[in-house]
Protein backbone atom coordinates (compact mmCIF):
# COMPACT_ATOMS: atom_id res chain seq x y z
CA UNK A 1 0.00 0.00 0.00
CA UNK A 2 1.56 3.26 -0.95
CA UNK A 3 1.30 6.26 1.31
CA UNK A 4 -1.27 8.85 1.75
CA UNK A 5 1.29 11.32 0.32
CA UNK A 6 2.34 9.43 -2.99
CA UNK A 7 -1.50 9.15 -3.37
CA UNK A 8 -2.25 12.94 -3.21
CA UNK A 9 0.54 13.50 -5.72
CA UNK A 10 -0.47 10.94 -8.07
CA UNK A 11 -4.40 12.59 -8.25
CA UNK A 12 -2.17 16.02 -8.71
CA UNK A 13 -0.10 14.84 -11.45
CA UNK A 14 -3.61 13.57 -13.03
CA UNK A 15 -5.60 16.58 -12.80
CA UNK A 16 -2.87 18.46 -14.04
CA UNK A 17 -4.74 16.81 -16.99
CA UNK A 18 -7.64 18.89 -16.16
CA UNK A 19 -5.90 21.48 -18.55
CA UNK A 20 -5.44 20.17 -21.70
CA UNK A 21 -8.92 18.79 -21.20
CA UNK A 22 -10.44 22.09 -20.70
CA UNK A 23 -8.56 23.38 -23.83
CA UNK A 24 -9.25 21.20 -25.92
CA UNK A 25 -13.50 20.93 -24.87
CA UNK A 26 -13.40 24.56 -25.34
CA UNK A 27 -11.27 24.92 -28.46
CA UNK A 28 -13.50 21.85 -29.39
CA UNK A 29 -16.84 23.48 -28.80
CA UNK A 30 -15.78 26.77 -30.82
CA UNK A 31 -14.68 24.81 -33.43
CA UNK A 32 -17.96 22.96 -33.31
CA UNK A 33 -20.13 25.82 -32.53
CA UNK A 34 -18.81 28.27 -35.69
CA UNK A 35 -19.39 25.07 -38.15
CA UNK A 36 -22.48 24.15 -37.14
CA UNK A 37 -23.73 27.53 -37.90
CA UNK A 38 -22.38 27.73 -40.75
CA UNK A 39 -23.14 24.20 -42.45
CA UNK A 40 -26.50 24.74 -40.49
CA UNK A 41 -27.33 27.64 -42.22
CA UNK A 42 -25.79 26.20 -45.72
CA UNK A 43 -28.52 23.27 -45.38
CA UNK A 44 -31.06 25.73 -45.66
CA UNK A 45 -29.42 27.85 -48.71
CA UNK A 46 -30.98 28.97 -51.53
CA UNK A 47 -27.93 27.60 -53.81
CA UNK A 48 -28.17 24.09 -54.57
CA UNK A 49 -24.17 23.77 -54.48
CA UNK A 50 -24.17 25.09 -50.83
CA UNK A 51 -26.77 22.74 -49.72
CA UNK A 52 -24.95 19.91 -51.40
CA UNK A 53 -21.51 21.03 -50.13
CA UNK A 54 -22.99 21.11 -46.18
CA UNK A 55 -24.46 17.53 -46.65
CA UNK A 56 -21.64 15.81 -47.85
CA UNK A 57 -19.35 17.15 -44.74
CA UNK A 58 -22.32 16.17 -42.81
CA UNK A 59 -22.67 12.50 -43.92
CA UNK A 60 -18.88 12.31 -44.46
CA UNK A 61 -18.27 13.14 -40.44
CA UNK A 62 -21.17 11.22 -39.26
CA UNK A 63 -20.28 7.90 -42.09
CA UNK A 64 -16.99 7.54 -40.28
CA UNK A 65 -15.46 7.14 -36.31
CA UNK A 66 -14.01 9.98 -34.52
CA UNK A 67 -11.22 7.51 -34.18
CA UNK A 68 -10.62 7.70 -38.15
CA UNK A 69 -10.84 11.14 -37.95
CA UNK A 70 -8.59 11.85 -35.38
CA UNK A 71 -5.84 9.85 -36.96
CA UNK A 72 -6.30 11.50 -40.53
CA UNK A 73 -5.68 14.88 -38.67
CA UNK A 74 -2.53 13.93 -36.74
CA UNK A 75 -0.85 11.07 -39.17
CA UNK A 76 -2.08 11.96 -42.79
CA UNK A 77 -2.64 15.84 -42.79
CA UNK A 78 1.06 16.07 -42.10
CA UNK A 79 1.57 13.91 -45.15
CA UNK A 80 -0.40 16.69 -47.45
CA UNK A 81 1.61 18.96 -46.22
CA UNK A 82 0.02 20.20 -42.62
CA UNK A 83 1.58 18.86 -40.04
CA UNK A 84 -0.80 19.44 -36.97
CA UNK A 85 0.33 19.51 -32.97
CA UNK A 86 -1.55 17.06 -31.16
CA UNK A 87 -3.95 19.43 -29.95
CA UNK A 88 -4.08 21.02 -33.22
CA UNK A 89 -4.92 17.98 -34.50
CA UNK A 90 -7.26 16.72 -31.64
CA UNK A 91 -9.54 20.20 -32.27
CA UNK A 92 -9.97 19.26 -35.80
CA UNK A 93 -11.09 15.86 -35.25
CA UNK A 94 -13.29 16.56 -32.64
CA UNK A 95 -14.58 19.90 -33.25
CA UNK A 96 -15.64 19.07 -37.13
CA UNK A 97 -17.08 15.88 -35.77
CA UNK A 98 -19.08 17.72 -33.12
CA UNK A 99 -20.29 20.52 -36.04
CA UNK A 100 -21.28 17.66 -37.98
CA UNK A 101 -24.29 16.81 -35.77
CA UNK A 102 -24.63 20.37 -34.48
CA UNK A 103 -25.63 21.62 -37.96
CA UNK A 104 -28.52 19.51 -37.93
CA UNK A 105 -29.63 20.95 -34.83
CA UNK A 106 -29.21 24.40 -35.84
CA UNK A 107 -31.56 23.60 -39.14
CA UNK A 108 -34.05 21.86 -37.49
CA UNK A 109 -34.24 24.68 -34.85
CA UNK A 110 -34.58 27.46 -37.65
CA UNK A 111 -36.96 25.29 -39.53
CA UNK A 112 -39.05 24.92 -35.88
CA UNK A 113 -39.71 28.65 -36.11
CA UNK A 114 -42.86 29.28 -37.38
CA UNK A 115 -43.76 30.49 -40.99
CA UNK A 116 -45.86 33.37 -40.04
CA UNK A 117 -42.38 34.56 -38.78
CA UNK A 118 -41.37 34.92 -41.96
CA UNK A 119 -44.40 35.86 -43.77
CA UNK A 120 -44.27 39.00 -41.20
CA UNK A 121 -40.38 39.15 -42.37
CA UNK A 122 -41.93 39.54 -45.70
CA UNK A 123 -44.79 41.67 -45.35
CA UNK A 124 -42.39 44.44 -43.21
CA UNK A 125 -40.53 44.54 -46.07
CA UNK A 126 -37.24 43.02 -44.63
CA UNK A 127 -34.06 41.44 -46.41
CA UNK A 128 -33.92 37.66 -46.48
CA UNK A 129 -30.45 38.44 -44.63
CA UNK A 130 -32.45 40.84 -42.18
CA UNK A 131 -34.86 38.25 -41.22
CA UNK A 132 -33.08 35.80 -40.42
CA UNK A 133 -30.59 37.70 -38.13
CA UNK A 134 -33.11 39.88 -36.19
CA UNK A 135 -36.16 37.78 -36.43
CA UNK A 136 -35.43 33.88 -37.24
CA UNK A 137 -32.53 32.75 -35.78
CA UNK A 138 -32.69 34.63 -32.72
CA UNK A 139 -35.58 32.86 -31.90
CA UNK A 140 -34.03 29.26 -32.95
CA UNK A 141 -31.32 29.62 -30.11
CA UNK A 142 -32.97 28.78 -27.55
CA UNK A 143 -34.81 25.71 -29.36
CA UNK A 144 -30.63 24.74 -30.33
CA UNK A 145 -29.60 25.19 -26.25
CA UNK A 146 -30.73 22.01 -25.05
CA UNK A 147 -29.81 20.03 -27.94
CA UNK A 148 -26.21 22.11 -27.74
CA UNK A 149 -25.51 21.64 -23.92
CA UNK A 150 -25.71 17.64 -24.49
CA UNK A 151 -23.57 17.56 -27.83
CA UNK A 152 -20.93 20.40 -25.59
CA UNK A 153 -20.70 17.52 -22.78
CA UNK A 154 -20.66 14.90 -25.63
CA UNK A 155 -17.91 16.86 -26.81
CA UNK A 156 -16.11 17.39 -23.44
CA UNK A 157 -16.15 13.32 -22.84
CA UNK A 158 -14.82 12.60 -26.69
CA UNK A 159 -11.47 14.61 -26.15
CA UNK A 160 -10.24 11.38 -23.97
CA UNK A 161 -10.12 10.30 -27.51
CA UNK A 162 -6.89 12.90 -28.01
CA UNK A 163 -4.79 10.35 -25.50
CA UNK A 164 -4.33 8.37 -28.14
CA UNK A 165 -2.27 10.99 -29.92
CA UNK A 166 -0.47 11.57 -26.91
CA UNK A 167 -2.17 14.64 -25.67
CA UNK A 168 -1.52 14.69 -21.46
CA UNK A 169 -5.18 15.38 -20.88
CA UNK A 170 -6.63 13.99 -17.87
CA UNK A 171 -7.21 10.27 -19.73
CA UNK A 172 -3.27 10.18 -21.12
CA UNK A 173 -2.32 11.29 -16.84
CA UNK A 174 -4.80 8.78 -15.67
CA UNK A 175 -3.18 5.80 -17.84
CA UNK A 176 0.63 6.74 -17.03
CA UNK A 177 -0.28 6.79 -13.21
CA UNK A 178 -1.73 3.43 -13.98
CA UNK A 179 1.13 1.83 -15.95
CA UNK A 180 3.65 3.40 -13.75
CA UNK A 181 1.28 1.95 -10.14
CA UNK A 182 -0.42 -0.24 -11.36
CA UNK A 183 -3.39 0.90 -9.22
CA UNK A 184 -6.53 1.34 -11.45
CA UNK A 185 -9.17 2.57 -9.07
CA UNK A 186 -7.31 6.32 -7.79
CA UNK A 187 -6.37 7.09 -11.21
CA UNK A 188 -10.05 6.22 -12.58
CA UNK A 189 -12.41 7.74 -9.36
CA UNK A 190 -10.05 10.87 -9.85
CA UNK A 191 -10.90 10.88 -14.07
CA UNK A 192 -14.53 10.34 -13.50
CA UNK A 193 -15.02 12.86 -10.79
CA UNK A 194 -12.98 15.72 -12.58
CA UNK A 195 -15.18 15.23 -16.13
CA UNK A 196 -18.44 14.94 -13.80
CA UNK A 197 -17.45 18.77 -12.09
CA UNK A 198 -16.47 19.91 -15.94
CA UNK A 199 -19.85 18.28 -17.33
CA UNK A 200 -22.02 19.74 -14.12
CA UNK A 201 -20.00 23.09 -15.17
CA UNK A 202 -21.23 23.28 -18.46
CA UNK A 203 -24.50 21.88 -17.71
CA UNK A 204 -25.04 25.46 -15.49
CA UNK A 205 -23.56 27.25 -18.01
CA UNK A 206 -25.93 25.83 -20.73
CA UNK A 207 -29.03 26.86 -18.20
CA UNK A 208 -28.09 30.43 -17.69
CA UNK A 209 -27.86 30.80 -21.38
CA UNK A 210 -31.22 29.29 -21.71
CA UNK A 211 -32.86 31.41 -19.26
CA UNK A 212 -31.12 34.76 -20.77
CA UNK A 213 -31.64 33.79 -24.34
CA UNK A 214 -35.74 33.10 -24.01
CA UNK A 215 -36.60 36.37 -22.67
CA UNK A 216 -40.13 36.70 -24.24
CA UNK A 217 -40.64 33.09 -25.12
CA UNK A 218 -40.52 32.13 -21.36
CA UNK A 219 -44.09 33.04 -20.22
CA UNK A 220 -45.27 31.09 -22.97
CA UNK A 221 -43.58 27.70 -22.36
CA UNK A 222 -43.83 27.47 -18.57
CA UNK B 1 -60.37 53.93 -28.78
CA UNK B 2 -61.99 56.81 -31.36
CA UNK B 3 -60.02 59.74 -31.95
CA UNK B 4 -60.11 63.07 -33.96
CA UNK B 5 -56.73 63.95 -35.15
CA UNK B 6 -55.31 62.72 -38.11
CA UNK B 7 -52.32 59.65 -38.15
CA UNK B 8 -50.18 62.49 -38.71
CA UNK B 9 -47.07 59.94 -39.95
CA UNK B 10 -49.53 58.65 -42.97
CA UNK B 11 -50.78 61.75 -44.10
CA UNK B 12 -47.11 62.99 -44.64
CA UNK B 13 -46.41 59.47 -46.26
CA UNK B 14 -49.76 60.01 -48.83
CA UNK B 15 -48.73 63.51 -49.47
CA UNK B 16 -45.22 61.92 -51.24
CA UNK B 17 -45.13 61.93 -54.53
CA UNK B 18 -45.30 58.36 -56.11
CA UNK B 19 -42.83 57.15 -57.81
CA UNK B 20 -44.01 56.65 -60.83
CA UNK B 21 -45.80 59.76 -60.64
CA UNK B 22 -49.21 58.16 -61.68
CA UNK B 23 -52.44 58.97 -58.71
CA UNK B 24 -52.77 62.14 -57.36
CA UNK B 25 -54.28 62.26 -53.90
CA UNK B 26 -57.01 64.16 -52.78
CA UNK B 27 -57.66 65.79 -49.56
CA UNK B 28 -57.78 63.47 -46.42
CA UNK B 29 -60.41 61.74 -45.30
CA UNK B 30 -62.45 61.69 -48.96
CA UNK B 31 -62.68 59.06 -51.21
CA UNK B 32 -60.34 59.86 -54.54
CA UNK B 33 -62.39 59.92 -57.95
CA UNK B 34 -60.97 60.06 -60.90
CA UNK B 35 -59.43 63.28 -61.92
CA UNK B 36 -61.40 64.68 -65.28
CA UNK B 37 -58.29 65.38 -67.16
CA UNK B 38 -56.44 62.32 -67.20
CA UNK B 39 -58.05 59.08 -65.61
CA UNK B 40 -56.65 57.58 -62.58
CA UNK B 41 -54.22 54.91 -62.76
CA UNK B 42 -55.69 52.12 -60.20
CA UNK B 43 -53.66 51.89 -57.60
CA UNK B 44 -54.44 47.66 -57.98
CA UNK B 45 -54.98 46.47 -60.63
CA UNK B 46 -55.09 42.23 -61.13
CA UNK B 47 -55.10 41.42 -65.54
CA UNK B 48 -56.38 37.83 -65.90
CA UNK B 49 -54.79 36.48 -62.58
CA UNK B 50 -54.27 33.30 -61.98
CA UNK B 51 -52.97 31.15 -59.23
CA UNK B 52 -53.02 27.37 -58.68
CA UNK B 53 -50.89 24.73 -56.89
CA UNK B 54 -50.26 21.88 -59.02
CA UNK B 55 -53.00 21.22 -60.44
CA UNK B 56 -55.86 22.81 -58.55
CA UNK B 57 -56.77 25.99 -59.49
CA UNK B 58 -58.25 28.80 -56.94
CA UNK B 59 -57.69 31.78 -59.01
CA UNK B 60 -58.15 31.58 -63.10
CA UNK B 61 -58.36 34.93 -65.06
CA UNK B 62 -59.26 37.07 -62.26
CA UNK B 63 -59.50 40.54 -62.94
CA UNK B 64 -60.49 43.47 -60.86
CA UNK B 65 -58.63 47.72 -60.19
CA UNK B 66 -58.71 49.17 -57.14
CA UNK B 67 -58.96 53.12 -56.89
CA UNK B 68 -56.38 54.81 -54.85
CA UNK B 69 -58.15 55.52 -51.27
CA UNK B 70 -60.54 53.01 -51.89
CA UNK B 71 -61.93 51.01 -49.28
CA UNK B 72 -62.80 47.60 -50.49
CA UNK B 73 -64.77 44.25 -48.28
CA UNK B 74 -64.10 41.13 -49.60
CA UNK B 75 -66.58 38.64 -48.67
CA UNK B 76 -67.32 34.67 -49.82
CA UNK B 77 -67.70 31.75 -48.25
CA UNK B 78 -64.66 29.61 -47.12
CA UNK B 79 -62.14 28.60 -49.51
CA UNK B 80 -63.19 31.21 -52.35
CA UNK B 81 -59.64 32.48 -52.47
CA UNK B 82 -59.98 35.80 -50.80
CA UNK B 83 -57.10 35.21 -48.70
CA UNK B 84 -55.36 34.04 -51.60
CA UNK B 85 -56.07 37.39 -53.02
CA UNK B 86 -53.85 39.19 -50.21
CA UNK B 87 -50.99 36.93 -50.03
CA UNK B 88 -50.80 37.55 -53.97
CA UNK B 89 -50.84 41.28 -53.20
CA UNK B 90 -48.16 40.97 -50.00
CA UNK B 91 -46.16 38.35 -52.71
CA UNK B 92 -45.87 35.67 -50.19
CA UNK B 93 -47.74 33.60 -52.95
CA UNK B 94 -46.69 34.14 -56.71
CA UNK B 95 -48.81 34.21 -59.54
CA UNK B 96 -48.99 31.33 -61.88
CA UNK B 97 -50.53 33.26 -64.69
CA UNK B 98 -51.67 36.69 -65.68
CA UNK B 99 -50.44 39.98 -63.97
CA UNK B 100 -50.48 42.01 -61.02
CA UNK B 101 -49.99 46.01 -61.34
CA UNK B 102 -49.27 48.49 -58.14
CA UNK B 103 -49.82 51.91 -59.32
CA UNK B 104 -49.39 50.88 -63.03
CA UNK B 105 -46.06 48.94 -62.40
CA UNK B 106 -46.38 45.51 -62.07
CA UNK B 107 -45.68 43.37 -58.98
CA UNK B 108 -45.18 40.26 -60.78
CA UNK B 109 -42.77 40.64 -63.38
CA UNK B 110 -40.45 43.32 -64.32
CA UNK B 111 -38.28 44.33 -67.49
CA UNK B 112 -34.39 43.05 -67.47
CA UNK B 113 -32.33 43.66 -70.45
CA UNK B 114 -35.43 44.24 -73.18
CA UNK B 115 -37.26 41.13 -71.64
CA UNK B 116 -39.82 40.87 -69.19
CA UNK B 117 -38.93 37.92 -66.81
CA UNK B 118 -40.53 36.82 -63.20
CA UNK B 119 -39.36 39.64 -60.46
CA UNK B 120 -36.77 39.17 -58.68
CA UNK B 121 -36.56 39.70 -55.11
CA UNK B 122 -35.17 42.76 -54.93
CA UNK B 123 -37.96 44.21 -57.81
CA UNK B 124 -40.51 42.63 -55.17
CA UNK B 125 -38.50 44.31 -52.36
CA UNK B 126 -38.76 47.65 -54.19
CA UNK B 127 -42.76 46.90 -54.75
CA UNK B 128 -43.69 45.84 -51.13
CA UNK B 129 -42.39 48.75 -49.75
CA UNK B 130 -46.36 50.27 -50.76
CA UNK B 131 -47.89 47.39 -49.30
CA UNK B 132 -48.57 46.48 -45.51
CA UNK B 133 -50.68 43.42 -43.96
CA UNK B 134 -52.09 42.36 -40.55
CA UNK B 135 -52.22 38.84 -40.28
CA UNK B 136 -55.28 36.82 -38.78
CA UNK B 137 -52.58 35.33 -36.01
CA UNK B 138 -50.70 38.94 -35.40
CA UNK B 139 -47.57 37.14 -36.65
CA UNK B 140 -45.79 39.46 -33.39
CA UNK B 141 -42.29 38.86 -33.11
CA UNK B 142 -42.24 37.29 -29.35
CA UNK B 143 -38.47 37.81 -28.58
CA UNK B 144 -39.26 41.43 -29.54
CA UNK B 145 -41.23 43.92 -27.17
CA UNK B 146 -44.44 45.83 -28.64
CA UNK B 147 -41.88 49.42 -29.39
CA UNK B 148 -39.59 47.03 -31.05
CA UNK B 149 -41.55 45.26 -33.16
CA UNK B 150 -43.37 48.64 -34.12
CA UNK B 151 -39.74 50.32 -34.94
CA UNK B 152 -37.57 47.13 -36.09
CA UNK B 153 -38.82 47.32 -39.94
CA UNK B 154 -38.46 51.12 -40.20
CA UNK B 155 -35.30 50.90 -38.42
CA UNK B 156 -33.67 47.84 -40.76
CA UNK B 157 -35.40 48.89 -43.78
CA UNK B 158 -33.45 52.30 -43.36
CA UNK B 159 -36.82 55.18 -43.92
CA UNK B 160 -36.36 56.24 -40.41
CA UNK B 161 -33.19 56.98 -37.40
CA UNK B 162 -33.82 54.90 -34.75
CA UNK B 163 -35.26 58.35 -32.77
CA UNK B 164 -37.59 59.04 -35.16
CA UNK B 165 -38.54 55.60 -35.77
CA UNK B 166 -38.69 55.53 -32.07
CA UNK B 167 -41.18 58.64 -32.19
CA UNK B 168 -43.18 57.54 -35.05
CA UNK B 169 -44.01 54.41 -32.91
CA UNK B 170 -44.95 56.15 -29.77
CA UNK B 171 -47.67 58.19 -32.41
CA UNK B 172 -49.05 54.89 -33.44
CA UNK B 173 -48.63 53.70 -30.45
CA UNK B 174 -50.86 56.47 -29.26
CA UNK B 175 -53.33 55.84 -31.74
CA UNK B 176 -53.94 52.31 -30.90
CA UNK B 177 -54.18 52.81 -27.42
CA UNK B 178 -51.22 51.05 -25.89
CA UNK B 179 -48.33 53.67 -25.42
CA UNK B 180 -48.43 51.78 -21.91
CA UNK B 181 -47.53 48.70 -22.95
CA UNK B 182 -44.24 49.48 -25.11
CA UNK B 183 -42.16 47.74 -23.31
CA UNK B 184 -44.19 44.69 -22.83
CA UNK B 185 -43.18 41.24 -24.86
CA UNK B 186 -46.25 40.28 -26.99
CA UNK B 187 -46.91 37.22 -25.00
CA UNK B 188 -48.27 39.38 -21.70
CA UNK B 189 -50.49 41.09 -24.09
CA UNK B 190 -54.30 40.08 -24.48
CA UNK B 191 -55.31 39.07 -28.13
CA UNK B 192 -56.67 42.60 -28.89
CA UNK B 193 -53.86 44.09 -27.78
CA UNK B 194 -51.78 41.80 -29.76
CA UNK B 195 -53.92 42.86 -32.71
CA UNK B 196 -53.12 46.75 -32.76
CA UNK B 197 -49.51 46.45 -32.19
CA UNK B 198 -49.95 44.58 -35.72
CA UNK B 199 -51.45 47.11 -37.04
CA UNK B 200 -49.19 49.70 -35.43
CA UNK B 201 -46.41 47.62 -36.92
CA UNK B 202 -47.79 47.72 -40.75
CA UNK B 203 -48.26 51.37 -40.14
CA UNK B 204 -44.99 52.11 -38.95
CA UNK B 205 -44.02 51.53 -43.04
CA UNK B 206 -46.49 54.16 -43.53
CA UNK B 207 -47.79 51.63 -46.63
CA UNK B 208 -50.47 52.72 -49.42
CA UNK B 209 -52.45 49.45 -49.47
CA UNK B 210 -53.29 48.06 -46.55
CA UNK B 211 -54.04 44.27 -46.23
CA UNK B 212 -56.63 43.19 -43.59
CA UNK B 213 -56.70 39.26 -43.58
CA UNK B 214 -60.02 38.16 -40.89
CA UNK B 215 -57.85 40.29 -38.56
CA UNK B 216 -60.41 39.59 -35.31
CA UNK B 217 -61.37 36.14 -36.09
CA UNK B 218 -58.54 34.68 -33.67
CA UNK B 219 -59.74 37.00 -31.01
CA UNK B 220 -62.52 36.71 -28.07
CA UNK B 221 -65.50 38.03 -29.01
CA UNK B 222 -65.36 41.08 -26.08
CA UNK B 223 -62.08 42.17 -27.97
CA UNK B 224 -63.18 42.76 -31.58
CA UNK B 225 -64.35 46.19 -31.17
CA UNK B 226 -61.14 47.53 -30.32
CA UNK B 227 -59.61 46.24 -33.16
CA UNK B 228 -62.44 47.18 -34.79
CA UNK B 229 -62.56 50.77 -33.59
CA UNK B 230 -58.64 51.08 -34.81
CA UNK B 231 -59.97 50.48 -38.41
CA UNK B 232 -62.72 52.44 -38.39
CA UNK B 233 -60.37 55.17 -37.60
CA UNK B 234 -58.04 54.44 -39.72
CA UNK B 235 -60.57 54.03 -42.58
CA UNK B 236 -61.95 57.82 -41.73
CA UNK B 237 -58.57 60.03 -40.94
CA UNK B 238 -55.98 58.54 -43.64
CA UNK B 239 -56.38 58.08 -47.97
CA UNK B 240 -55.16 55.04 -47.23
CA UNK B 241 -56.19 51.89 -50.07
CA UNK B 242 -57.49 49.74 -47.63
CA UNK B 243 -58.56 45.81 -48.31
CA UNK B 244 -60.61 44.24 -45.90
CA UNK B 245 -60.93 40.42 -46.03
CA UNK B 246 -63.88 39.54 -42.86
CA UNK B 247 -66.89 36.80 -42.20
CA UNK B 248 -68.28 39.89 -40.21
CA UNK B 249 -70.69 41.17 -42.50
CA UNK B 250 -71.81 44.13 -40.48
CA UNK B 251 -68.22 45.30 -40.15
CA UNK B 252 -68.05 44.98 -44.13
CA UNK B 253 -71.06 47.32 -44.44
CA UNK B 254 -70.03 49.92 -42.12
CA UNK B 255 -66.25 49.82 -43.51
CA UNK B 256 -66.17 49.46 -47.46
CA UNK B 257 -66.91 51.72 -49.95
CA UNK B 258 -67.35 49.17 -52.47
CA UNK B 259 -67.71 45.05 -51.40
CA UNK B 260 -66.40 42.14 -53.74
CA UNK B 261 -68.41 39.12 -52.81
CA UNK B 262 -66.18 35.56 -54.32
CA UNK B 263 -66.87 32.25 -55.25
CA UNK B 264 -64.53 29.65 -56.02
CA UNK B 265 -62.20 32.67 -57.13
CA UNK B 266 -64.61 34.69 -58.95
CA UNK B 267 -66.39 37.82 -58.68
CA UNK B 268 -69.95 37.13 -58.19
CA UNK B 269 -71.00 40.65 -57.13
CA UNK B 270 -69.18 44.01 -57.33
CA UNK B 271 -70.71 47.15 -55.62
CA UNK B 272 -71.61 49.57 -52.94
CA UNK B 273 -72.44 47.46 -49.42
CA UNK B 274 -75.95 48.90 -49.68
CA UNK B 275 -76.64 47.10 -52.83
CA UNK B 276 -74.93 43.60 -52.10
CA UNK B 277 -76.62 43.28 -49.26
CA UNK B 278 -79.70 45.09 -49.27
CA UNK B 279 -80.35 43.44 -53.41
CA UNK B 280 -77.62 41.45 -54.66
CA UNK B 281 -78.08 40.63 -58.40
CA UNK B 282 -77.59 36.65 -57.86
CA UNK B 283 -79.09 34.12 -56.05
CA UNK B 284 -76.02 33.27 -54.85
CA UNK B 285 -74.86 36.17 -52.65
CA UNK B 286 -78.34 35.86 -51.46
CA UNK B 287 -78.05 31.99 -50.37
CA UNK B 288 -74.86 33.49 -48.86
CA UNK B 289 -76.22 36.29 -46.86
CA UNK B 290 -79.01 34.05 -45.56
CA UNK B 291 -76.52 31.51 -44.05
CA UNK B 292 -74.52 34.15 -42.22
CA UNK B 293 -77.93 35.61 -40.61
CA UNK B 294 -78.85 32.22 -39.68
CA UNK B 295 -75.52 31.88 -38.28
CA UNK B 296 -76.44 34.65 -35.64
CA UNK B 297 -74.91 37.56 -37.76
CA UNK B 298 -76.55 40.78 -38.16
CA UNK B 299 -76.50 42.48 -41.96
N1 LIG C 1 -50.73 26.19 -49.96
C1 LIG C 1 -51.85 25.70 -50.52
N2 LIG C 1 -51.82 24.55 -51.20
C2 LIG C 1 -52.93 24.05 -51.76
N3 LIG C 1 -54.13 24.65 -51.70
C3 LIG C 1 -54.23 25.79 -51.02
C4 LIG C 1 -53.10 26.40 -50.40
N4 LIG C 1 -53.50 27.55 -49.82
C5 LIG C 1 -54.80 27.66 -50.06
N5 LIG C 1 -55.26 26.61 -50.77
C6 LIG C 1 -56.63 26.40 -51.24
O1 LIG C 1 -57.02 27.53 -51.97
C7 LIG C 1 -58.41 27.78 -51.80
C8 LIG C 1 -58.62 29.23 -51.44
O2 LIG C 1 -58.05 29.46 -50.19
P1 LIG C 1 -58.14 30.85 -49.44
O3 LIG C 1 -57.38 30.69 -48.19
O4 LIG C 1 -57.72 31.93 -50.37
O5 LIG C 1 -59.69 30.97 -49.15
P2 LIG C 1 -60.45 32.04 -48.26
O6 LIG C 1 -61.47 32.64 -49.13
O7 LIG C 1 -59.52 32.95 -47.59
O8 LIG C 1 -61.15 31.11 -47.19
P3 LIG C 1 -61.46 31.36 -45.65
O9 LIG C 1 -62.68 32.20 -45.62
O10 LIG C 1 -61.70 29.98 -45.11
O11 LIG C 1 -60.25 32.01 -45.06
C9 LIG C 1 -58.91 26.81 -50.75
O12 LIG C 1 -59.58 25.76 -51.42
C10 LIG C 1 -57.65 26.29 -50.11
O13 LIG C 1 -57.81 24.97 -49.67
MG1 LIG D 1 -58.94 33.29 -45.59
Amino acid sequence: MESFDSLVSYAWFILGGAAATLELTVLSCTLGLIVSLIAGLSLLSKKLLVRWAARTYIELFRGTSLFVQLFAAYFVLPLAGIPLSPIQAGVLAIGLNGGAYGAEVVRAAIQAVGNDQREATIALNLTRWQAMRWIIFPQAVPLMLPTFGNLAIETMKATAIASLISVSELTFQAQMVRTQTGGTALPFITILITYLAIASMMMALVRWLERRLSRGLVSVRT
Amino acid sequence: MTSSSSYSGLEEASSKPHLCGAAKRGSAAVPHHSNPDRPETPIIEFREVGKSYGTFTILDKLSFSVRPGEHLALIGPSGSGKTTILRLLMTLETVTAGEILIDGRSLNREERSGKIVQASEAHLRRMRAEIGMVFQHFNLFPHKTVLENVTLAPVLTSRLSKEEAKNRAFELLDKVGLTNKADEYPARLSGGQKQRVAIARALALQPKILLLDEITSALDPELVEEVLSVITDLRNETNMTMLLVTHEMSFAKDFADRVLFFEQGKIIEDGPPAKIFQEPDHERTRSFLRKVIAAGQRV
